[in-house]
């Protein structure tokens, strides 16, 4: 029987079959030792053991990387229904950016059913369900008076707080990353869904800036952004409320080396090295400190339900 | 999944790929990091060459700001990259030999196209080598270094055409992820910006 039929036969069953088999992409090299290495009786044998490796042991992942992927999947609620919320708003989303706000809010969806898949894949099925009433994007955690008040009117407002979500998000899965290393399949997701979050955050401020090619206020990187990070931004768009998702992300000495002063001053002049060594590096944030911005936009008790 | 097979079917395992007139990017994390490098030599010296154009010269103040920036950011990855591999006791491959000729720098549309599949490029590499990086704190600096390369290129996108930071030819809209490459196909989609004996060879890397 020819072994790539059965492999498309189970694929019709089970469409992550290959994943299953091979979750480090290692089916390469068994198949090339197929050919030579193995005697023809020899192969049933190798095939049950791949099978059981891929189907039967019942995978394990560490707490810490659980709880990685606990809170990327949660805050991915914070991002989708901020977004969903703001296309039911009758008067808020200009229409020309209408479009761009719902691929968001398809993207953030479409992480969350990602990373559902991906953890009942290695066993992990308790990522809960959130829902909207959960959250509050005005930053007042359900009561009136937040930094955000009027999120669902003012369209600066509401940019603002995507901004916010958006890095701070792309710090979060920055940090986790390292954690994710035991399982390149979670790893490469997360990164795979850590760039898409950045494209989020550069749009956004792009926007927020008056367009692509506004020209950034240098001055005033609260309110006219450039479409990376320069140095804290300032505290973003609502320090103090925003400051904590930037603090650190001045940060020029990468491993040992100063990035400020690692070029020729021709390419890269001293008065714009700084600022120039900052951007070109988005910091991590650790868990801890990345909950504790997303906590800003959830209601208790489930604040400290989901995002403890 | 068709394509798996194909690609399987295709692989010769006996091939070392140790065609003298590449440059081999070297094995394990000091492999990864060269590989990393060759990639940031590339965007660096080709807005180095924007910087120099009639588009740029003539580009509006916005656009100005951000391909100097772009220029920035990029010699500043570069720089670091060799400074890096040296401090982990590795040998930067050469500097590479750039083949722009494609590329018209008097005309805005072929400069960001050229900007677009650069960055694209880089997003895609950096999330598909993270997998291979056996060091925390290097698969740090790939993270720190590719976010920006997606703000960068979703810029570059939203100004060729706005809206299109996220679009199907890069991220999977079911999922809403990046559609992250192996260095092989990274390799043969740079290779055509790169002169004869600067084309890279990946195939020391490791490949899980």
């Amino acid at each position: 029987m020819n072994f790539y039929k059965i492999l498309a036969e189970i694929e019709k069953l089970d469409p992550e079959v290959y994943e299953r088999l091979d979750p480090r992409r290692r089916m390469f090299k068994h198949f090339a030792g197929f050919g030579k290495k193995m005697s023809a009786a020899a192969l049933p044998l190798a095939l049950g053991t791949m099978f059981n490796k891929a189907y039967g042991q019942s995978p394990t992942l560490s707490q810490d990387i659980q709880n990685v992927l606990m809170f990327a999947h949660n805050s991915e609620y914070i991002g989708m229904f901020l977004y969903d919320n703001a296309l039911k708003q009758s008067t808020l989303v200009p229409s020309a950016d209408t479009a761009a706000i719902t691929l968001m809010r398809n993207d953030e969806m479409g992480h969350i059913k990602f990373l559902k898949q991906t953890a009942a894949q290695f066993g992990v099925t308790n990522l809960p369900t959130l829902t909207a009433d959960m959250f509050d994007y005005t930053g007042g955690k359900g009561a009136a008076g937040g930094p955000f008040a009027d999120v669902n009117t003012n369209y600066a407002t509401f940019l603002g707080v995507a901004q916010g979500i958006e890095d701070n998000d792309v710090r979060a899965y920055k940090g986790g990353a390292p954690t994710l290393m035991p399982n390149n399949t979670l790893l490469e997701g997360a990164l795979n869904i850590h760039s898409v979050e950045a494209r989020h955050a550069s749009h956004v401020r792009s926007l927020r800036r008056g367009g692509p090619t506004a020209v950034a206020d240098t001055s005033n990187l609260m309110m006219k952004p450039k479409s990376w990070i320069s140095g804290t931004d300032g505290g973003g768009p609502k320090p103090p409320v925003t400051t904590p998702i930037y603090v650190g992300e001045d940060n020029v000495m990468q491993g040992s080396v100063d990035v400020s002063k690692v070029s020729s001053t021709t390419a890269v002049p001293a008065a714009a090295a700084m600022a120039a060594a900052s951007e070109a590096f988005d910091e991590p944030l650790a868990l801890a400190a990345a909950k504790a911005n997303a906590r800003t936009f959830v209601k208790p008790p489930y604040d400290t339900q989901y995002f403890a | 999944m068709a394509v798996t097979g194909l690609l399987i079917a295709g692989c010769d395992k006996d091939s070392t790929n140790s065609d003298p007139s590449t440059v081999d990017v070297g094995s394990g994390d000091v492999g990864v990091l060269n590989y990393a490098y060759a990639l940031e030599q590339l965007e660096a010296a080709f807005y180095a060459q924007v910087l120099q154009g009639s588009y740029f010269s003539g580009a509006t103040a916005g656009e100005k700001q951000i391909l100097q920036d772009l220029a920035y950011h990029e010699t500043i990855h570069r720089d670091f990259l060799k400074a890096a591999i040296t401090a982990a006791g590795g040998t930067p491959i050469k500097d590479l030999e750039p083949d722009f000729s494609a590329i018209d720098f008097s005309s805005k549309t072929s400069v960001l196209s050229a900007a677009k599949t650069f960055e694209d490029t880089g997003v895609a590499a950096y999330n598909g080598a993270g997998k291979l990086i056996q060091s925390a704190d290097y698969l740090t600096i790939a993270g720190k270094i590719v976010s920006v390369e997606a703000r960068h290129s979703a810029l570059i996108r939203d100004i060729i055409q706005n809206g299109t930071f996220v679009d199907s030819t890069i991220v999977n809209l079911e999922t809403g992820t990046e559609m992250s490459k192996n260095p092989p196909e990274i390799a043969l989609a740079v290779a055509p910006y790169l002169k004869d004996g600067s084309k890279l060879n990946v195939s020391n890397l490791p490949t899980d």
